[in-house]
């Protein structure tokens, strides 16, 4: 069973983005892959593990500065990487219709990756390809259990939904999946000889989908501190005045 | 703009979030249709008809339709959709799930988490965990947009509709999905995007045993709990206790919150909040930077003095 994995390039989780003339600025900050896909390609490794599945290829869609965050799904486990190689940004659209090429081409049974990408915050790619696939979808999975159905528990509003899917199939993973290893220092060394195959955009014939145009990106409206309460007897009055 | 709202339900009860989306599609049009889908409808029937602005309310009604599977109900969906220059949802994880794949069958990228509407095709929508706005120009044939709710409280406007109804006869497909079961987190407490009051408790609580004192202080309240993600990685409480980017996105009257520093992915879910008033121990945590009402000191001195005061009164 071949297994794909999008690795989307953001930056890091950890770094305070900052914007610059209505854009955020991504020069000298770092980068690398989105959390949840990262949680996606630890549950991959341990399906492989576990001998459910065969074989991995992780895959990212942009420019030469992608590259990072697939040699580091290499150094984590997966056996095959593929660049998509833009210089544009694509639409969510455009980025499933091209994960979907990938799919056919690639005789993949099953796509896992995270329910949201931490830099456009959409949460959306995986649920858009499941329907250009016509496959079944299990987004927000927290437990994923193999079968000859598959149980995927979700993490929905008010509990844990559990459905179960026939592959092949696209699952959506949450944070509390699993817990992402590290890379080892041989296994950084042995992915420089795994294959990572670049394609250019142009061989997928997209349709360019403009439906939305960002104008300008600025900064939330900031919250203005407000009084620190001294004596703890004022503190309660507050509490009760606010919560009655 | 022929605006469409798609309803959401629970056990038979009409979601609370409905009402919001109507407010959002006020913001597009002087009313709008609603779609109703699922197994038993009668009852959200009735308490559509309090809602104000809405023309038309179509309704699938199937016994095969009574879990929401996105594989189900999205062809259903984006066969109506195709009438509608605007379709509106909030967004809730039953959105979040079905409203993309409605989307992908349309062949149309949705606009998701939208914060305010500007005019029929310019909105904005948080990004990088609310640490940025993006303001977008959004243009399709069919424009499907999912709301947060919290942006969007009903004005309580008594608009009374004068609301027909109109059964559609579903074509349910043929899906490899099934429906396995609902854990639900039990509570006689209000949902947390709902309510007026949260009372929220962080790493700084130390243990699942302390804990129920911040339920305990909630109860009494009638607020609704919450929990940083520390708390919840800590298992002092289940998941869906989280406020936060990567858990629910509140904005209540008042957030009471103890032993919570004040990380950037709590703050991106509660600093839409009226007033904060906030309980911990270190002086220089970053809530404070966020709270209208700051205290140094310790929690459960606070929470025990709150609780006297309160069974006193």
């Amino acid at each position: 069973m071949h297994v794909l994995v999008p690795v989307k390039h953001v930056i890091d989780y950890n770094v305070q983005i900052q914007i610059k003339s209505g854009q955020v600025v991504h020069d000298q900050v770092k980068h690398s892959i989105n959390p949840f896909d990262e949680i996606a390609l630890e549950e991959a490794i341990r399906l492989k593990e576990k001998s459910f599945i065969s074989k991995i290829t992780a895959i990212s869609i942009g420019p030469e500065d992608v590259k990072p965050t697939l040699r580091h799904a290499l150094a984590l486990g997966a056996d095959q990487a593929l660049h998509i190689h833009t210089d544009e940004t694509l639409s969510t659209l455009n980025r499933a219709e091209v994960l979907q090429a990938i799919v056919s081409k690639e005789n993949i049974d099953l796509v896992l990756m995270g329910k949201q990408a931490i830099d456009d915050d959409a949460n959306q790619t995986g649920q858009i390809l499941a329907a250009l696939l016509q496959w079944p979808q299990a987004t927000f999975a927290s437990e994923i259990k193999p079968g000859d159905t598959w149980e995927v528990t979700r993490e929905v509003d008010g509990g844990l939904q559990t459905i179960a899917i026939t592959l092949p199939a696209v699952i959506t993973v949450d944070l509390r999946l699993n817990e992402p290893r590290f890379a080892s220092l041989p296994n950084i060394m042995k992915a420089k000889s795994k294959p990572c195959q670049t394609i250019p955009i142009n061989e997928f014939n997209l349709t360019e989908d403009q439906a939305i145009e960002i104008l300008e990106v600025t900064e939330p409206p900031k919250r203005q501190a407000g009084t620190m309460v001294k004596e703890i007897d004022d503190l309660i009055k507050i509490i009760q005045e606010h919560c009655a | 703009m022929k605006t469409l709202v798609i309803a959401e339900h629970q056990h038979d009860v009409l979601s609370p979030l409905t009402a919001n989306c109507i407010e959002a599609a006020n913001k597009l049009s002087n009313s709008c249709d609603v779609l109703l889908i699922g197994s038993k409808l009668d009852t959200i029937q009735k308490e559509l008809s309090t809602l104000p602005s809405i023309d038309t309310c179509l309704l699938v009604e199937s016994p095969k339709l009574s879990h929401p599977i996105a594989e189900t109900y999205a062809p259903i969906i984006a066969d109506i959709a195709k009438s509608y220059d605007v379709i509106l949802m909030s967004n809730s994880t039953q959105t979040k799930d079905i409203l993309p794949r409605v989307a992908g069958l349309m062949k149309i990228t949705p606009l998701t988490d939208v914060i305010e509407i500007i005019d029929n095709e310019t909105f904005k929508r948080p990004i990088y965990a609310g640490n940025a706005i993006q303001k977008v120009r959004y243009q399709a044939q069919h424009k499907l947009i999912s709301i947060r709710p919290t942006a969007f409280k009903p004005t309580g406007e008594t608009n009374i509709s004068n609301i027909s109804f109109k059964s559609i006869q579903p074509t349910i497909p043929q899906t490899k999905t099934s429906w396995v079961n609902m854990a639900e987190a039990t509570s006689e407490r209000p949902e947390l995007t709902a309510a007026k009051i949260i009372v929220s408790g962080g790493r700084g609580v130390g243990s699942k045993d302390n804990f129920k004192k911040i339920e305990s202080i909630a109860d009494l309240m009638g607020a609704a709990i919450g929990a940083s993600r520390a708390a919840v990685d800590a298992g002092y409480v289940p998941n869906d206790y989280q406020v936060g980017q990567t858990g629910k996105i509140v904005a209540p009257d008042t957030y009471l919150c103890f032993g919570i520093s004040g990380a950037i992915q709590h703050l991106a879910g509660m600093k839409d909040s009226q007033t904060i008033i906030a309980i911990d121990k270190d002086p220089d945590a970053p809530i404070f930077k966020v709270a209208d009402y700051g205290y140094v000191g310790d929690l459960f001195e606070v929470i025990d003095l709150l609780q006297n005061s309160m069974a006193t009164s």
